[in-house]
């Protein structure tokens, strides 16, 4: 099992608040991580920071290492498009362009230098193939993105990560903005995508969590209080404040 | 303050049922052998009756079970309790039907004079009583001392059961006259070993609720 991310220290601050004490972690590829916690406990902010994202909000300031195949993402050096693209993110509410479903997907490949309409086609397909759409869409591809369902769309944004090709999917409650349905297919697809992603995914759902991710990770204020198997999460936690989050005793 | 009222409620719910089932087991196991001892027929029926009424407490906790696991989800301890809820009352009701044959050999003793005065068989039925009954509140009050205590006893049982097992050969093998009786009677005390062991069980699961492993021999 190879360390995709290497966390060491992490600490983060918006202005005087610290969001993230001392987090060390290691997010291993091909593998699903959930972050769990309840809300403000810094799961979100943390998921920011593996592609760094919170680079666009004023007053944060980073401290510690987050090496990507063990180079520091946070190096002065490092190409942040390059690291944009290897680390692509899907947000709660499906967000499509307001363009057709074809420029949803080709956006972000035109924008890296692909110019050959064949390839352009064939990345359309191969994702929404990936994302399990391409049986719904294929008629549709210039049609607007944003006529399809929430799911659907969430879907859509999906392939449009995978267009750019990218190493590590963030999700930040992918599916919370969705019905069952469309949940359990988005559920599905990340089983899928671990052969070639790795993913981390934010979720609220417990149940979620236990059922698609490998390894979980609890977070509480801004720290990580638990960090095993899944399995062992749900079911033999160490912490009691593990427990008394998991089972709904938080508070 | 619970933030899981429904779910706790439900918890107390089955452990009650819980109590009651252990209540009517426990009786059981007293009766057989009471009923054993005096040759009461009559108390040996009752005990072939009330079989199905652990029965169908038994249906009625996994039932409970059931609905409490699709509907609130449980996880870490409360997933391991309910878990062990449904072995534990698996083996209760085993115990019953151990206590039901035991009952079996009662009538078809009835007509017959026994061939020795029943001491250890009525001992040992007496400790295996003691041993469920401690077992299921060891596990129901989360201690873990109690439960060691229970899970050592079974080796005074099993004591027990080597002894009758060599007086009972020795007896057979003397007069032929007492086979029959002999080969019951060690049946019987089988059937109480076993009790016993359940009595084992139900003590490994408080380790499980409590640890999240069967590792029992490391509390000793």
């Amino acid at each position: 099992m190879e360390t995709k991310f290497k966390i060491k220290n992490l600490n983060l601050y918006y202005g005087n608040f610290q969001a993230l004490m001392n987090i060390d972690m290691e997010i291993y590829e091909n593998k699903i991580t959930a972050l769990i916690g309840p809300s403000g406990c810094g799961k979100s902010t943390f998921l920011r920071t593996l592609n760094r994202m919170n680079d666009l909000i004023p007053n944060v300031s980073i401290e510690g290492t987050i090496k990507l195949d063990n180079k520091d993402i946070y190096n002065k050096d490092y190409d942040l498009i390059e690291l944009r693209k290897r680390v692509g993110m899907v947000f709660q509410k499906p967000n499509p362009f307001p363009k057709t479903i074809y420029d949803n997907i080709v956006y972000g490949p035109k924008i890296h230098g692909v110019k050959d309409k064949e390839k352009l086609d064939y990345i359309v397909e191969r994702t929404l193939k990936e994302v399990a759409l391409w049986d719904e869409t294929k008629d549709r591809l210039h049609k607007s993105a944003l006529g399809l369902s929430g799911g659907q769309q969430q879907r859509l944004c999906i392939a449009r990560c995978l267009a750019v090709e990218p190493e590590v999917i963030l999700m930040d409650e992918p599916t919370s903005a969705l019905d069952p349905v469309s949940t359990s297919k988005i559920e599905g697809l990340l089983e899928e995508l671990t052969e070639k992603y790795t993913i981390v995914i934010v979720t609220h759902n417990m149940q979620q969590a236990g059922r698609v991710s490998d390894y979980t990770s609890f977070f509480l204020n801004g720290k990580v209080i638990e960090n095993d198997k899944t399995e062992v999460i749900f079911s033999n936690p160490k912490d009691k404040k593990t427990e008394d989050y998991i089972t709904g005793r938080f508070g | 303050m619970t933030a899981r009222p429904q779910m706790d409620y439900e918890i107390s719910v089955i452990t009650d049922e819980l109590l009651d089932m252990t209540q009517l087991v426990k009786e059981s196991i007293i009766n057989a052998s009471k009923s054993l001892e005096e040759k009461d027929s009559q108390l040996a029926r009752s005990i072939i009756d009330n079989d199905e009424q652990i029965d169908d407490i038994e249906d009625a906790i996994n039932d409970k079970c059931l609905k409490f696991l699709a509907t609130q989800q449980p996880l870490a301890g409360d997933l391991r309790y309910c878990i062990s809820i449904m072995k534990m009352v698996r083996d209760l009701e085993r115990i019953g039907d151990h206590c039901e044959d035991i009952a079996k050999y009662t009538l078809r003793f009835e007509n017959e004079e026994y061939m020795k005065e029943l001491i250890d068989i009525p001992r040992m039925a007496d400790m295996a009583a003691k041993m469920v009954k401690n077992a299921i509140d060891a596990f129901v009050n989360k201690d873990l001392r109690l439960a060691r205590k229970v899970w050592k006893a079974d080796e005074e049982v099993d004591e027990m059961f080597r002894n009758i097992y060599d007086e009972l050969l020795d007896i057979a093998d003397n007069d032929s006259t007492k086979t029959k009786q002999s080969i019951m009677f060690l049946f019987i005390a089988a059937h109480l070993e076993r009790i016993a062991d359940y009595g084992t069980n139900i003590c490994e699961e408080t380790v499980f609720v409590m640890e999240g492993n069967y590792e029992m021999e490391k509390q000793i």
